[in-house]
């Protein structure tokens, strides 16, 4: 009997060991948070070209995440991509003249969409779209223009 | 020529023949699953053989493995003045890849072999036989409380050598060569998706358990009950075992993380 | 319940003759070896019934086939009545809980130790209470004189105290049939005294039938109630004890004198020693 409880004692010691590896796997090392779906609202923007953007990519605003990518679509009609991003609902005063650009966390680090702010009344609200885009920068296109640059002077 | 096609033909036949038996030994043990929820202490009494007892070397090799991740990662990445990303670099190759498999390989040599081994030789002695005269199948007995052990304790291993990786990844890096702490974490957290990563790891560490396990005790039961065949059944779970993680987690992967 | 089920059969089993294990026509096949070859046996009620045959004959397989762990290629198998090759799967183990069968090494739980082991089946198969189970136990270990033993685990014991361990296990849910696979191989002599008058006083204390396989001619007939010699998956010889002593086929002379040539020769078969030895390599 002595030794059935110590086999329990240590298979329950094993679980919760398990569980608790679990558990820091999902809190420390990855982020909970952005598993949740946050509630949102949808606002769709237009970019020439969208470089490394993939979906659940952060959007951020002086920095601030406030959103992800949910959806990125080609627009054939226009020859663009489209993108979707869904923001959390407690940030609905974005204005709607805001302008939004795709850039680049350090030289080769992840890209996002980073927002800055108008100076508009009116706010965007579900299913609007913005105006004012800025495509992604590519490193070969920055690079030849530099090349070009330096040539002609 | 012709009797090499002919011995390429056996065995091809043989392999068939001998996965079918799997596959219906297979069905036959989880028929045995439902009972055990009413007799769970037999489970219990099996995580401990399989769960328990390889704790030490999970956590022992989950350990050295991180700091190694920790120390290759920091040298490679301070070649491109990256290393803030060191936190990235170890938790995704544990989480993703190394924590599911070796500890899976590291199963399939500690605990998988000790079943084969002990089932081969409750069949060698006739133990098997004498339960089922008692009118005890050995299907529901024996194998369906080893086989949900396995299933259980795998991912709970996986996630326990992952979680000490890290731990040993952190202590090398912000430890030993000096990697900011806080960039450390920030970098990781914002990197490593719970869903992408972490879930599909489980994943495939669940998919590793029930096949490691699944090749352990159908190689005990289907040994050839002499010493020398327990023997070559252990060695078999062990080869095979691994061979299947590894084939395994080729495929899973490219179906996971392949877009 | 298991008491219930066992005294009614043996109720219902006074009344007539009818023998409690009948094979009819049991054909056996291992590889294309015909290990046993249309043949019949009867088992009768509250007997001792010996099957007896050179090593390699079969005699376990016998066993087996009769506890449904193996299906004959033709032939039937009565056992109480029922066929156990036509059982589901419900009805042949509960088949199994009223037939005990002693293994030829004992095939204890090695995990387990003698008490866990003669517990195992009541544990199994009853809902007792723990302590109606020590009874029972300790009970059936006095029946084979190793009440004492019961801490011990099965590497602790002799030989033949696994055997008597294991007897003890198997007549621990009553069975109405106990089966004996070679009790008596490997023993010394005390411990084969010990086991043959053992399992005389449980066939007739516990109103068992027996089966007993074994080649140990001397000891089995003296306790045997009734005889079957099998050799090449044919019944050669059967009846009682004293009339297999006045035989009159030479091969089971030789076979319950222990002669080294006769009728069975000493020589596996094989091509003339001379030519054999000329080939040399080339065989």
């Amino acid at each position: 009997m002595q030794h059935t409880k110590m086999v329990h004692l240590w298979v329950g010691l094993f679980v919760a060991i398990g569980i608790a590896s679990l558990f820091m796997l999902a809190m420390r090392v990855s982020n909970i948070t952005a598993f949740a779906e946050t509630e949102g609202y949808q606002l769709t923007l237009n970019f020439d070209n969208i470089g490394g953007l993939k979906v659940r990519s952060p959007v951020t605003m002086a920095g601030v995440v406030i959103g992800r990518v949910s959806e990125i679509s080609f627009d054939k009609e226009i020859y663009e991509a489209e993108v979707k991003v869904t923001i959390e609902n407690q940030y609905d005063n974005i204005p709607e003249d805001t302008s939004a650009s795709i850039f680049t966390s350090g030289l080769l680090g992840e890209q996002y969409i980073g927002l800055e702010a108008g100076g508009s009344d009116t706010f965007l609200k579900q299913g609007d779209r913005f105006k004012l885009t800025q495509s992604a920068v590519v490193l070969e296109q920055l690079i030849g223009q530099f090349l070009v640059s330096k040539a002609s002077e | 020529m012709i009797a090499f096609i002919e011995n390429l033909g056996e065995s091809a036949l043989n392999i068939f023949e001998k996965l079918g038996r799997g596959v219906v030994f297979f069905i036959n043990a989880l028929a045995g699953f439902p009972a055990l929820i009413l007799r769970f202490t037999l489970v219990i009494q099996q995580l401990y053989a399989v769960g328990v007892l390889s704790l030490i070397i999970i956590g022992v090799a989950g350990f050295f493995v991180g700091m190694v991740l920790g120390l290759q990662g920091y040298n490679t990445l301070i070649d491109f003045g990256a290393e803030e990303s060191l936190g990235v670099v170890v938790a995704l190759t544990l989480v993703r890849e190394l924590g599911p498999v070796v500890s899976a390989l590291l199963y399939a040599g500690r605990a998988g072999s000790a079943l084969t081994a002990e089932i081969g030789l409750m069949k060698a002695t006739e133990q098997l036989s004498a339960m089922e005269m008692m009118a005890v199948d050995p299907m529901h007995r024996v194998i369906a409380p080893r086989l949900l052990a396995g299933i259980i304790a795998v991912p709970l291993l996986a996630a326990l050598f992952s979680a000490v990786g890290v731990m040993g990844g952190y202590f090398v890096g912000v430890g030993l060569v000096g990697v900011d702490e806080g960039t450390f974490w920030s970098q990781m957290q914002d990197s490593v998706d719970i869903y992408d990563d972490v879930l599909n790891g489980v994943i495939k560490s669940i998919v590793f358990g029930i096949v490691v396990t699944w090749i352990a005790v159908f190689e005990g039961y289907d040994t050839v009950p002499t010493s020398e065949g327990v023997s070559r059944a252990t060695t078999r779970t062990v080869v095979h075992g691994s061979l299947a993680v590894l084939g395994l987690d080729f495929v899973l992967t490219a179906l996971m993380f392949g877009d | 319940m298991v008491d219930s089920q066992s005294s009614a059969s043996r109720e219902s089993s006074s009344g007539d003759d009818k023998p409690l294990v009948e094979i009819r026509g049991l054909t056996f096949y291992r590889g294309s070896r015909a290990i046993f070859d249309n043949i019949d046996i009867d088992i009768h009620r509250g007997k001792l019934t010996a099957i007896m045959g050179p090593s390699g004959t079969g005699k376990t397989t016998l066993l087996r086939l009769i506890g449904g762990q193996l299906r004959p290629h033709a032939g039937t198998i009565l056992v109480d009545g029922e066929s156990v090759t036509k059982l589901s799967y419900k009805q042949l183990y509960q088949l199994r809980k009223r037939i005990g069968m002693l293994f030829q090494n004992g095939a204890l739980f090695t995990h387990q130790n003698v008490f866990d082991n003669v517990a195992f089946a009541l544990r199994e198969h009853t809902k007792l209470p723990e302590s109606m189970i020590r009874d029972i136990v300790l009970m059936k270990l006095e029946a084979v004189g190793l009440r004492g033993a019961h801490q011990l685990m099965p590497v602790e014991l002799s030989g033949g105290m696994s055997r008597r361990v294991a007897l003890a296990r198997a007549i621990a849910l009553d069975p109405m049939m106990m089966m004996y696979d070679e009790p008596f191989t490997g023993q010394d002599p005390i411990t084969m005294g010990v086991l043959v008058s053992l399992l005389r006083r449980l066939n007739d204390a516990l109103h068992l039938t027996s089966i007993l396989v074994s080649h140990d001619v001397k000891e089995t007939l003296s306790i045997a109630d009734y005889a079957y010699v099998i050799s090449e998956g044919k019944v050669v010889e059967h009846g009682t004890a004293d009339a297999l002593k006045n035989t009159q086929s030479d091969w089971v002379k030789q076979f319950l004198n222990g002669l080294s040539d006769g009728p069975v020769p000493f020589h596996y078969p094989a091509g003339d020693l001379y030519e054999d030895l000329l080939n040399g390599g080339k065989s």
